[in-house]
């Protein structure tokens, strides 16, 4: 057993909060820089310039590179070896989004109540936590600010399975056609397809935080559909913010997970071009 | 791209003629900021019959949250939202003199009816870059509903704020023009 502090989660979730909302991955970073190159439309072409001067002073000046610092999600890969003490993880991330938004300057969205009051809770708390119990002795901290008006663009369906890859294939064209721009493109796609109802919501949302960007399913099949659907969507000209173009996604990742015989659910899930995510190991 | 359009708030209805789907503005004078919360208290007025806290005549309202000022700064980060989630509330506004909204993604067809009837226009803020849009923002005031936190009405005073029209008086729109150019 390998003891970590509740201290030591605190202060590594903290620094996550503040890095991931300043400067944004360099495989992003990558990816929005060969869009730049292979966009046509002019006003694309100067809007990418806009969000690569946005990222300057954003890291140059500390300042969050988008006013929407996110919901706080959190994958967790807690190693079956680890003993934590001084606390429990729950609280200890909480206590880290806290201090890491006070500390950072970022913005706090969260309300207490999602329908009646909708009063800000004022400190960003609390954090959506995905916990993963894996083989080990460390625990894996992967922080994503997700933006409001990306992650409203998000659907799922339960579809047939009569339907097959031809209805999956349609129901992400048709979702993000409709999408337009209200998802900040250049966007990256997150489709998670199997499992039960909640299951493929959280595989799109693991899709869409595939990283490096751009890496493939290892099964072919979904690989080769990953493609197809990226160049159909690059096709239809929605272009960066949705003013016209080329580079309207930057990438699309399919995540799957088996089926029950009756069952066919598909999620999307979409992450705008300020697609923020950090990782540490304790 | 078109050359860029210098306007002052308030705007006119000879200002909101100038401006066609596509051109580029730079918007100079003072704005409001109001988003999902604002928009409903909004509505519970003008229901009750009862005054706005703010005078939309003549005014353009921003979508938009800040983020916090860093010491020395005099607002955060600062970038438009999604504009849909108010579209339910806004041809009111624009029937009772509001001239433009600033926000980012498309408008429903009851907002872009009521852009054409009113005179009024849809500006487009980039969204996503919010640290260098906070450069143009020279002042900034929380004016109402101080309980709302980020989501508050403050008076902006821009400078220069670079902005697209995305819908003009003449029922143009930039997501529909922009698809038609570029798909294949």
């Amino acid at each position: 057993m390998r003891e970590i502090d509740v201290k030591k989660i605190t202060e590594t979730v903290a620094q996550l909060c503040i890095d991931a909302n300043y400067y944004l991955p360099d495989d992003v970073f990558k990816a929005l820089k060969k869009a730049r190159e292979k966009e046509v439309s002019p006003v694309g072409k100067a809007l990418l310039d806009e969000i690569f001067e946005n990222l300057r002073i954003a890291g140059e000046e500390k300042l969050p590179m988008c006013q929407d610092c996110g919901t706080s999600v959190f994958l967790i890969e807690l190693g079956q070896d680890v003993h934590i003490i001084g606390g429990n993880l729950y609280d200890a991330i909480n206590e880290g989004v806290r201090k890491g938004y006070k500390e950072g300057y970022l913005r706090k969205s969260m309300t207490y109540d999602p329908v009646i009051t909708r009063a800000n809770t004022g400190d960003n708390t609390p954090a959506v936590i995905h916990t993963d119990i894996v083989p080990g002795d460390k625990i894996k901290i992967c922080f994503c600010p997700k933006g409001g008006g990306c992650e409203n663009m998000s659907t799922l369906k339960m579809m047939s399975p009569a339907e097959g890859m031809e209805g999956v294939k349609k129901f992400v064209l048709d979702f993000v056609k409709e999408a337009s721009g209200n998802p900040c493109p250049p966007h990256i796609v997150g489709v998670g397809i199997g499992g039960s109802f909640e299951k493929a919501a959280f595989l799109a949302k693991k899709a869409v935080l595939r990283s490096p960007l751009g890496t493939h399913h290892p099964d072919e099949r979904y690989a080769k559909v990953e493609d197809e659907l990226l160049e159909e969507i690059n096709k239809m000209g929605i272009g960066p913010m949705g003013f016209g173009g080329r580079m309207t996604a930057l990438a699309l990742h399919i995540e799957i997970h088996p089926a029950h015989v009756a069952l066919m659910p598909v999620a999307i899930n979409i992450n705008c071009h300020a697609a923020r995510q950090k990782t540490a190991i304790i | 791209m078109s050359e860029i359009i210098k306007l002052r708030t308030p705007l006119t209805t000879k200002d909101i003629e100038r401006l066609k789907v596509g051109d580029r503005v730079q918007l100079t004078g003072k704005i409001y900021t109001a988003r999902d919360m604002v928009h409903r208290r909004f509505m519970e007025l003008i229901e009750k019959g009862e005054e706005l806290p703010i005078d939309i005549k003549g005014q353009i309202i921003f979508y938009v949250g800040p983020a916090p000022p860093k010491p020395g700064y005099i607002i955060g980060s600062c970038g438009p939202t999604t504009s849909y989630r108010m579209d339910k509330f806004t041809p009111i506004l624009y029937e009772m003199g509001l001239k433009g909204t600033i926000g980012k993604g498309k408008r429903s067809k009851e907002v872009r009816e009521a852009i054409k009837k009113y005179k009024g226009v849809y500006l487009i803020a980039t969204g996503g870059v919010a640290a260098l849009l906070c450069k143009s923002i020279k002042d900034a005031k929380i004016v109402a509903y101080e309980d709302l936190a980020t989501e508050a009405i403050r008076e902006l005073t821009v400078e220069d704020f670079p902005l697209t029209v995305g819908n003009d008086c003449y029922g143009g729109d930039i997501f529909e023009e922009g698809v038609k150019r570029y798909r294949i």
